[in-house]
């Protein structure tokens, strides 16, 4: 995973509620067997019509955004299915920082693993935010996020944090603590499938 | 100190408790399928790593397989090239796989517990979101990312937050349970708290009328849970737990010792803390149809669909209720009964088991179905499909024009070819209604088995209750 930098560029207002993964990625594009090359796929039944041509009422279609990195959304945002495809198709977008009120759980946990930043604000900021027309700043390191008029922190979980900022292989992580679980194993007594 | 029983299963699982971070926790069971492992056994690959506990771990072909006749290589390309992909990763590292051709294949959440690997008080994970469906057993069971695939395979453990516990009591009895069934009970919850109601959550169902309920009805219960935004749902188990469990596959040496243990254990205490509580009053329950575009756009079978302005409350929903009617092609204030389908799908890891189908075929014995509707029963394994052919359902659908297939995810998610085409109507018994779910364009109603059967007959939405029954 790479190391989570300072993010700066313009926000692609995504006013929706309860966007669900199938939305995000739909699923005759979950056959493919490697992490890469998702982006095209993106919110595919909304983004293109069904003759395969960009519907241009579509926000990403929009090339004002063509840009941005940052995505800001609606209550209850990946809800549904587990897919993280949903998650790499984001990034390869290029999308690095989805801010909501809420997020779907399963979804949120992904987003973290990949290096996505989710970032969780109360819903009257998140509005004030759909309309801003200018770049903004999402600082992970101090927490907060700069418009030109002000500055909005933000919380976040340290594990999460240091995860990000580091780059971590959380596997490489846990690996460390290999005889904590041998000392669970031990005492476990769940039978085996063989 | 008093615990729910999800702490307990919780603090039994616990490999690392770290302070404001989350905690490492045991995974007893973990299950696999084609389409979310494929990127993690690259994951391994890449980095020389090992899976820590293949005689923990089971894999199936479910999700794209087709559930047209199993002789015949699979036509999608893409989907073969995936299939492989799993056959070729369990070989390597040493999973078992019950693959399209094996009697033991069938979507992992219904083999799960037919197999005796889902067991009470245990923690279990698949890629799946509808890993919740487990939990009908008294066990910690969750949906993951493909990431945390990689993770419990190299590590056997996952990283995770404590979730909080949630308290969801069904009381009262039902008038007509034939009718009435368990998908009406968890649609009926999931309109009323909403699809993030249970988000952060696990939730616990109890109550004199899941109490009732037989186990794989609870399944259906807790199957849904994710539709509520709870990352699972969970039953204390009971006799009927033990017994369902007894003689299966896997079903461990020493049960009846583990039973008693489990009986004395696996319950919440009766003073323990929920974070938050609802309760479902089941007496005067209806049948149940979705007319929107998520599992909480819900009505009675007796009412009208709604106008937008009936949501006053909250000026976004009114916009969503406004596209999700419109996505649909439904107005406000015609009844239900009017909505006329196209297709009617009986599977999918919510309804697809054998008393799902018995009781649809109840239903539909002796009957057509409509002219205008092309119907199919996709049974949830192949176990389920032989143990209804033993049983001469199947012979009950197809004389009915039921198309009768072979087990997987088939419809409920549209990745083999079974699919709507754009603009066609769907009575199913699947989870989700989300636009596009089983097609692009399509329009997919929720209801439970006896009622995808009625509509296949009528040709529209048709109150169970009032159906002539041989």
């Amino acid at each position: 995973m790479d190391r989570f930098k300072k993010i700066k560029s313009i926000v692609t207002p995504f006013d929706k509620v309860n966007v669900d993964t199938d939305q995000i990625v739909p699923k005759q594009f979950l056959k493919l067997i490697q992490k890469t090359g998702f982006g095209k796929f993106l919110f595919y039944n909304w983004r293109f019509n069904s003759d395969e041509k960009p519907n241009s009422g579509f926000i990403l279609n929009d090339p004002k955004y063509k840009n941005s990195k940052i995505l800001i959304t609606q209550d209850n945002f990946g809800c549904g299915s587990s897919r993280e495809h949903a998650v790499w198709a984001l990034q390869d977008y290029g999308f690095s920082v989805i801010i909501a009120p809420s997020f779907a759980d399963i979804f949120f946990s992904n987003c973290f693993k990949n290096g996505l930043l989710a970032i969780i604000l109360n819903s009257k900021i998140v509005e004030k935010l759909l309309k801003i027309q200018t770049e903004i700043e999402v600082d992970l390191e101090n927490q907060i996020i700069k418009t030109d008029t002000e500055i909005i922190p933000f919380q976040i979980d340290e594990y999460k944090k240091k995860n990000l900022l580091n780059g971590l292989d959380e596997i490489a992580l846990t690996l460390k603590y290999q005889d904590k679980i041998l000392e669970y194993e031990k005492k476990s007594t769940i039978s085996s499938l063989l | 100190m008093s615990k729910t029983l999800f702490e307990k299963i919780w603090d039994s699982h616990l490999v690392l408790e770290e302070e404001n971070g989350p905690s490492l926790l045991y995974i007893d069971r973990h299950l696999i399928h084609e389409v979310t492992s494929p990127q993690a056994f690259e994951g391994l690959r890449l980095n020389n790593r090992k899976v820590r506990r293949p005689d923990l771990t089971i894999a199936t072909e479910d999700h794209n397989v087709p559930t047209s006749n199993r002789s015949l290589p699979i036509v999608d390309q893409v989907s073969s090239i995936q299939i492989k992909t799993l056959e070729k990763n369990c070989k390597d590292f040493g999973i078992q796989l019950f693959g399209i051709n094996n009697p033991n294949q069938g979507i992992v959440h219904v083999i799960g517990p037919q197999l005796g690997i889902t067991l009470p008080g245990s923690t279990i994970v698949c890629g799946d979101s509808h890993t919740s469906t487990q939990g009908a057993f008294g066990a910690l069971a969750f949906g993951i990312g493909t990431s945390e695939v990689e993770h419990v395979l190299a590590t056997q453990t996952i990283w995770m937050e404590k979730l909080k516990p949630f308290e969801i009591r069904v009381e009262g009895k039902r008038k007509n349970p034939f009718a009435v069934t368990a998908k009406d009970i968890i649609l009926s919850i999931i309109r009323r708290i909403g699809t993030a109601g249970g988000a952060g959550t696990v939730i616990e169902y109890r109550g004199e009328t899941i109490s009732e309920l037989s186990m794989e009805q609870r399944m259906t219960i807790c199957n849904m849970s994710i539709e509520a935004g709870a990352r699972a749902g969970l039953i204390a188990p009971d006799e009927k737990t033990f017994e369902y469990l007894r003689g299966k596959k896997y079903t461990p040496k020493n049960y009846e010792e583990l039973v008693a243990e489990w009986r004395e254990n696996l319950k919440t205490d009766s003073n323990a803390k929920f974070d938050k509580s609802f309760t479902l009053d089941a007496k005067n329950l209806a049948p149940q149809v979705s007319w929107g575009t998520n599992p909480a756009m819900v009505s009675d079978v007796t009412e009208k669909i709604p106008f937008p302005e009936e949501f006053a409350k909250d000026l976004s929903q009114q916009k969503g209720v406004e596209k999700a009617l419109q996505y649909m092609d439904l107005k406000p204030g015609i009844p239900i009964t009017d909505i006329y389908i196209d297709r009617v799908f009986i599977g999918s890891c919510t309804n697809a088991r054998l008393e799902d189908l018995i009781a649809a075929s109840k239903v539909v014995k002796g009957k057509k179905v409509s002219s205008k509707v092309r119907a199919m029963v996709v049974p949830g394994s192949q176990m389920v499909k032989k143990q209804a052919e033993d049983l001469g359902i199947d012979k009950i659908f197809i004389d009915a024009n039921f198309e009768w297939r072979e087990s997987g995810c088939s419809m409920c998610l549209g990745m083999n070819p079974d699919i709507l085409g754009p603009g066609e109507r769907c009575a199913s018994t699947s989870n989700r209604n989300f636009e596009g779910r089983q097609g692009v364009g399509g329009r997919t109603h929720l209801v439970s088995p006896v009622m995808a059967a009625a509509a296949a007959i009528k040709g529209h939405f048709v109150d169970v209750r009032e159906m002539d029954l041989n």
